[in-house]
């Protein structure tokens, strides 16, 4: 029964591409900006922060320029905030193949994971370019950064099945989702550093796999030196714990999806 | 797995004791998290206040199909037909009882499941056909003979927005037709476009059929399921009510709307009527050759019309006449006793019938009606009442080949013989879109 659900996962790999394909497709085509918008939004959330807590604030960024700083967190987390919006609607918005044809239900939020990549990658070259701007080296420790990236994938798809499983049963919480990505920005140490906080308020950030992972993503890639390692090493085990229980919320309510989405 | 699955091998799908509930009150009250969340705060103990709404779609469905057995569904609108299709295509999940699909199955509930608007014909075509179950490979090895089946070589590369809905159907249809599968599951499909799409769609499954194919298909048009299927299941509230020989199960299905509807009309009340009065209609009927109530008139079938009448004193040579109109008004035809040399020398006062004998009502389907009229042996009329009696004829298998014939093709039918040259016949052919 269990690996039913997997082996149905995989033979219908094809279709999971298909959706995140009409997902990149569709996203170029209606947008004036096209691809750009991909680099725009982390653009100009960082001109934004920067201007507010690199130089009004003076917000300590680990010795690296405050734009870079940011901007290399902002790139992840544009990724993250939008997979989540988006998948979690995914069901909602594909009600009409929902009460149409049978696939396994988590290809869509898992499509919507797999289309943002495409985003990511191009807010992924522009940091590139201003790390050769700014003339900062990425370090050894670069080879680091696809296991938290990969991370963060996984993260993106259990809180997405989670939140496009409930959006299909309650219909308040694309309401809550905005809010939700709101407040989750202010405690991913995003616009700080980590070294920033107290320990105490560390240690509460820690129950944030995001915080391990994009600490551990801005590190890794500017070699900064000080990888914190048990923060990482909870934001596995957190996010593998939200897998389990996304996957397992998912298979018991995607039966009834087609009856009530 | 039970083990009766596996005594038949050549059954396609076994259908056990399937029954599916909706709870429509449930469903409402609790669609908000907010709500359920302060109910859990404020009463985390009490269990919540269970009198839901219970609707069965489907209750205890039973029946097995054997491989390249092509069954029609049938019943009214809100029966639970698609819902056994949803739940045969695994997009819904029964309530309890079990369903097994033998081999490849495709499920057709919709003519271009996933189409998006803003990509092109061809995107589309991929799309679909992924969305179907198709391969990219075998997608891209039929494109050619999809496009063609669709007609939409030239706007391949156009969004979709900018086509006609006609367009989109049988691009829809194209990509459907194109399917592989072992089990074909169709709802309705031939309710949507124009007659020359759902001959397409007629061809098409008569292709499936032929390939030895298992095909279930919900449908509201007779004929096809006469035509087509080998055995036919009505469904209604729920329920298999009967399953059998096509022919059998539509005539018992269609008697049941018939029950609703009178089979004679009464016409002493009509007041816009012309003549004497001294003898006047008072009611019509349709009754089968023997005699019994006809509750749905097809055609090609036999039946008499009986005119009751009344007369208030003795009526020499009276003709019994009627004419028949289409629903617009034209004239089918004018016929009488006094046309047919029937000179009746006198009616007594009272009440009495004649009948109208067809042997072969070559009426193609539609709404007809009567008016009826009655002279005397001088030519004052007795009476005459327009438009007094309807005659709904049914869809029906005229030319026994499933090809619909409706009001768009003419009024009447002939009994009639094509004959074509067989040379004509054996000739190859490219492969044509309508065999």
């Amino acid at each position: 029964m269990n690996s039913e659900w997997f082996t149905d996962f995989w033979r219908y790999r094809e279709l999971l591409y298909f959706l995140a394909w009409r997902d990149v497709k569709v996203r170029y085509k209606q947008a004036a900006l096209g691809a750009s918008w991909a680099v725009i939004q982390p653009l100009l959330t960082m001109v934004i922060f920067t201007l507010f807590f690199g130089r009004l604030a003076r917000v300590p960024s680990d010795g690296i320029p405050y734009p870079l700083f940011s901007f290399c967190a902002l790139v992840p987390w544009t990724y993250f905030s939008t997979t989540l919006s988006q998948a979690g609607n995914s069901l909602v918005s594909n009600s009409s193949l929902i009460t149409k044809v049978y696939f396994p239900r988590a290809l869509l939020p898992a499509a919507t994971v797999l289309s943002g990549l495409v985003d990511f990658a191009m807010g992924s070259t522009f940091l590139a370019l201003m790390m050769i701007y700014y003339r900062v080296k990425p370090g050894w420790s670069f080879f680091l950064v696809p296991f938290f990236l990969g991370g963060m994938i996984l993260l993106a798809f259990s809180v997405s099945m989670i939140l496009a499983a409930m959006n299909v049963r309650y219909r308040d919480v694309k309401y809550a989702l905005p809010f939700l990505v709101q407040i989750w920005l202010f405690v991913t140490p995003i616009i700080y550093p980590i070294a920033f906080l107290t320990p105490k308020m560390k240690r509460f950030l820690a129950f944030n796999p995001m915080a391990g992972f994009l600490e551990g993503f801005r590190s890794s890639l500017f070699n900064t030196g000080h990888m914190d390692w048990s923060l990482v090493g909870t934001a596995v085990i957190i996010t593998t714990i939200l897998l389990v229980i996304g996957a397992t919320y998912f298979r018991r309510t995607e039966r009834s999806f087609a009856d009530i989405v | 797995m039970p083990s009766r699955f596996d005594e038949n091998m050549s059954q396609a799908i076994a259908v056990e004791k399937v029954s599916k509930k909706f709870v429509l009150g449930a469903l409402q009250r609790d669609t908000m998290l907010r709500e359920r969340l302060i109910s859990m705060l404020s009463a985390p103990f009490r269990r919540r206040s269970a009198a839901p709404n219970v609707l069965w779609a489907l209750r205890d469905v039973s029946f097995g199909v054997d491989a390249g057995e092509v069954v029609g569904i049938i019943g009214r609108n809100g029966a639970g037909k698609s819902t056994l299709l949803k739940v045969l295509s695994k997009i819904t999940y029964p309530t309890s009882g079990e369903v097994h699909v033998s081999g490849r199955i495709a499920s057709l509930l919709e003519v271009g499941t996933g189409f998006h608007e803003e990509l092109t014909g061809r995107e589309n075509i991929y799309l679909n056909g992924s969305i179907l179950g198709m391969k990219h490979g075998e997608v891209a090895a039929k494109l050619d003979s999809m496009v063609e089946f669709a007609g939409v070589a030239q706007f391949l590369d156009t969004p979709i927005k900018r086509y006609s809905t006609g367009m989109r159907l049988r691009l829809g249809f194209a990509v459907a037709a194109h399917l592989d599968p072992d089990v074909l599951i169709v709802d309705e499909v031939l309710a949507v476009g124009d007659a020359g799409f759902q001959r397409k769609c007629l061809n098409a499954m008569d292709g499936l059929r032929s390939g030895g194919r298992t095909v279930l298909f919900v449908s509201h048009n007779m004929a096809a399921v006469e035509n087509l299927c080998s055995r036919c299941i009505w469904i209604d509230a729920g329920k298999v009510v009967m399953d059998g020989a096509p022919r059998e199960v539509i005539e018992a299905y269609m008697n049941t709307f018939a029950n609703a509807r009178e089979t004679m009309a009464d016409l002493r009340s009509v007041q816009n009527r012309r003549g004497s009065g001294e003898i006047r209609y008072t009611a019509m009927e349709y009754l089968t050759p023997t005699g019994e109530p006809l509750r749905v008139v097809r055609s090609g079938d036999s039946l008499v019309v009986r005119f009751h009448y009344h007369a208030q004193k003795p009526i020499v040579y009276p003709s019994f006449g009627f004419r028949l109109y289409t629903e617009f008004g034209t004239l089918v035809t004018d016929t009488s006793t006094w046309h047919h040399g029937i000179d009746i020398p006198l009616v007594p006062p009272g009440d009495g019938y004649v009948d109208l004998h067809i042997e072969f009502l070559n009426l193609l389907p539609a709404r007809y009606y009567f008016s009826l009229w009655i002279t005397g042996a001088a030519s004052p009329v007795h009476d005459n009442v327009e438009h007094c009696g309807q005659l709904d004829v049914g869809l029906a298998n005229v030319y026994s080949s499933g090809r619909m014939l409706d009001n768009r093709s003419g009024i009447v039918f002939f009994p009639q013989r094509w004959k074509v040259d067989e040379q004509l016949m054996a000739a190859v052919g490219p492969k044509a879109e309508e065999k």
